[in-house]
């Protein structure tokens, strides 16, 4: 059991009647108005020990004592302590001022003390449990509330499904430690049919992890799309959070963006696991150096290349696996992950390989240190070769690329051009008139909004067709001021006079296609419309 | 196609705007007098006719905002006819169909409007 506890406060009454102080409060009494100040015993003083050695009532007048408490209680007028003792431990004090008959205290009196601390100091000590234990289940319940709110926080950021690209397999696995470490992973849509792929990990656990990995996924979905070079999203991302960010915190974040078309990956990392590439040749580690996220402003990220060929796959992972430690406290280490990385066929199969072996290693009694994140990605080129086969327009067909000057009225010229380059490809009629539509919205944007109506400023259309997928680039020279949200219009506050009554473009845009993308290569923006072809076809 | 114009007549006691052309940004004097001529005798009731027209794009949507706003301070029901397939879903996604009755041809449209004005 634990030492007597460190401070004792007490209240006590001169001229009053003896009373228990330990652990109750004090109570409006009758005829006893003055409260008398609280004492405090330091945990050092020599008052303790004697208190904890001596059995019975204490006659404070005869004390000698270099003990600061003794002065303290005698100026507060008290006369006689009795030690409430329960196995051992001193676990409080009974306080008494002198006699109100103004009599020194008898014999039968010290007895009747005595035997009143004999009885009270059980009870006391049984009371002062009781209150510790519930003081304990109040944090434990804390505690637990406190998991799943974090729990929740993190779920709500993770993908809810995985990106279908043809020609590519991706798997991930997610598993929260516990305490909930701050993982986490995504899939950004980029401009062009690109990926943005992350794999990150916030230091520090609970809720404060979950929300500062809530920002930073924020973060990067904001910048990924505008930006795509991974150095420089990363770059943005860490000068935005280091602002953001408790002191002690940062996070570590391998961003790449892949181009499924080529197989083209470029990447960055901020201080994370270096990923694993499977090729022919064997595995290799994609190292390209950079701080960690939130740290210090202004940091630098090395950007790099990679390209994956059919039957090539990556494993993306945090270090709840490699850093995992055994029953000997051994840690599963990077080297035993790479060798099974280069012995799998990748994908789900590797994921329960690398399960498969870790449970193994750490024995069932393991409790998960860490979180565990690990992405797959393999390039199976099944999707590209049945692309090809496509009877559509051929896999990559672009039947237009043409440029307009930026005059108000040149959007019909475009949705004329577009009308004739998608012609082969069998619309239906409202999907068509849809397509019309956005591309004239998407057309007008660009001359407005992006080239300000100059008409030597180029709007750029590109239309192409690969796979299943019909998709317009509209690109003009805006740089890289983002494009807005959509949002849907207030439509009682435009008929009221509240707003504008303009405003429907990019609102009508969304509407008409099955996805609209929007991103800025630094020099222009992009707006991409894209239709699922085999929605359309009859 | 091509530019904007609108002609205004009367039927059964509503106000009838035919419009012509594009309704984008260009229509907005031409629609505007319009709808003054159209309202100069304080009808209940406006049609709009569609049938003629081609091409609407968002800032024509904000001139038919626009209108329906000054339409409901004026206490002044406003019907559509005429509109193709496709403005139809337009008018619908955009919510302006909430606020004007859309009907497929004008007599409809005529009658209808006459009945649940003011």
């Amino acid at each position: 059991m634990s030492a007597p506890s460190s401070r004792f406060r007490r209240t006590l009454r001169p001229r009053g009647p003896a009373r228990l102080a330990a652990g109750a409060q004090p109570t409006a009494e009758r005829a006893l108005p003055v409260e008398a100040p609280p004492v405090d015993i330091q945990p050092n003083d020599p008052l303790i020990a004697y208190f904890q050695s001596t059995t019975g009532a204490v006659d404070l007048g005869s004390l000698e004592l270099d003990s600061p408490a003794l002065g303290s209680l005698r100026a507060a007028g008290v006369q006689m302590v009795v030690p409430l003792v329960s196995q051992g431990d001193l676990i409080g004090l009974v306080n008494l001022g002198p006699r109100r008959s103004e009599q020194d205290y008898s014999a039968d009196d010290r007895k009747l003390l005595n035997d009143l601390a004999g009885h009270a100091a059980p009870a006391v000590r049984v009371a002062q449990l009781v209150r510790q234990q519930e003081a304990e289940v109040r944090e434990r319940e804390r505690f637990e509330q406190e998991l799943r709110v974090a729990q929740l926080i993190q779920q709500q950021f993770l993908p809810h499904e995985l990106p279908e690209l043809p020609g590519w397999h991706v798997a991930a696995y997610y598993k929260p430690a516990r305490a909930v470490g701050g993982d986490f992973y995504d899939f950004i849509e980029l401009p062009a049919g690109q990926v943005g792929i992350v794999v990150g990990d916030v230091t520090d656990k609970g809720v404060p992890a979950a929300l500062v990995m809530a920002t930073t996924h924020s973060v990067l979905r904001a910048e990924a799309p505008r930006l795509v070079s991974p150095a420089e999203v990363l770059k943005r991302a860490n000068d935005l959070l280091v602002t953001e960010m408790p002191a002690h915190m940062f996070v570590t974040c391998l961003y790449a963006v892949l181009d499924p078309g080529t197989g083209r990956l470029r990447f960055a990392n901020a201080g994370h696991n270096l990923p694993y590439l499977k090729g022919h040749g064997g595995v290799t580690e994609l190292r390209a150096t950079g701080m960690p996220l939130g740290l210090m402003p202004g940091m630098r990220y090395e950007e790099k290349e990679a390209e994956l060929v059919d039957g090539d796959g990556l494993l993306l992972h945090s270090d709840g696996l490699a850093e995992a430690h055994g029953p000997t406290r051994e840690m599963f280490g990077f080297p035993r992950l790479a060798k099974l990385v280069g012995d799998s066929e990748g994908g789900e199969a590797l994921i329960d390989v690398l399960l498969g072996e870790l449970a193994g290693f750490t024995g069932p009694d393991w409790e998960q240190e860490d979180d565990i994140t690990l992405v797959t990605l393999q390039r199976t080129g099944a999707g590209a070769a049945s692309a090809a086969a496509s009877a559509l327009a051929g896999a990559g067909h672009v039947p237009a690329e043409f440029e307009v000057p930026s005059a108000p009225g040149n959007e019909r010229a475009v949705i004329d051009r577009v009308v004739e380059a998608v012609a082969g490809l069998g619309l239906p009629g409202p999907r068509l008139e849809r397509l019309k539509t956005a591309v004239g919205e998407a057309t007008m944007n660009a001359i407005e909004h992006g080239n300000h109506n100059r008409p030597e400023l180029p709007v750029g259309v590109r239309v192409t067709v690969s796979g299943p997928t019909l998709s317009v680039r509209i690109t003009d020279q805006g740089g890289d001021d983002p494009i807005p949200e959509p949002h849907t219009p207030d439509l009682e506050a435009k008929l009221a006079g509240l707003q504008t009554p303009r405003g429907w473009g990019l609102f009508l845009i969304r509407n008409m296609v099955d996805e609209l993308r929007t991103g800025s290569d630094g020099d222009h923006q992009v707006v991409e419309l894209v239709l699922h072809l085999e929605k359309g076809v009859e | 196609m091509g530019a904007f114009e609108a002609t205004v007549r009367s039927r059964d006691g509503v106000s009838i705007l035919e419009l012509h052309g594009e309704i984008d940004i260009e229509a907005e004097p031409a629609l505007t007098a319009a709808y003054a001529e159209a309202t100069a005798a304080d009808p209940a009731a406006v049609v709009l006719n569609f049938s003629d027209v081609d091409y609407i794009n968002s800032t024509g949507i904000a001139l038919i905002v626009g209108l329906l706003a000054r339409a409901r301070k004026d206490r002044r029901t406003i019907g559509a006819c005429g509109l193709s397939e496709h403005y139809r879903e337009i008018f619908q996604i955009t919510r302006l169909s909430d606020f004007m009755g859309i009907y497929p041809d004008e007599e409809t449209a005529a009658g209808s409007v006459s009945a649940t004005a003011r």
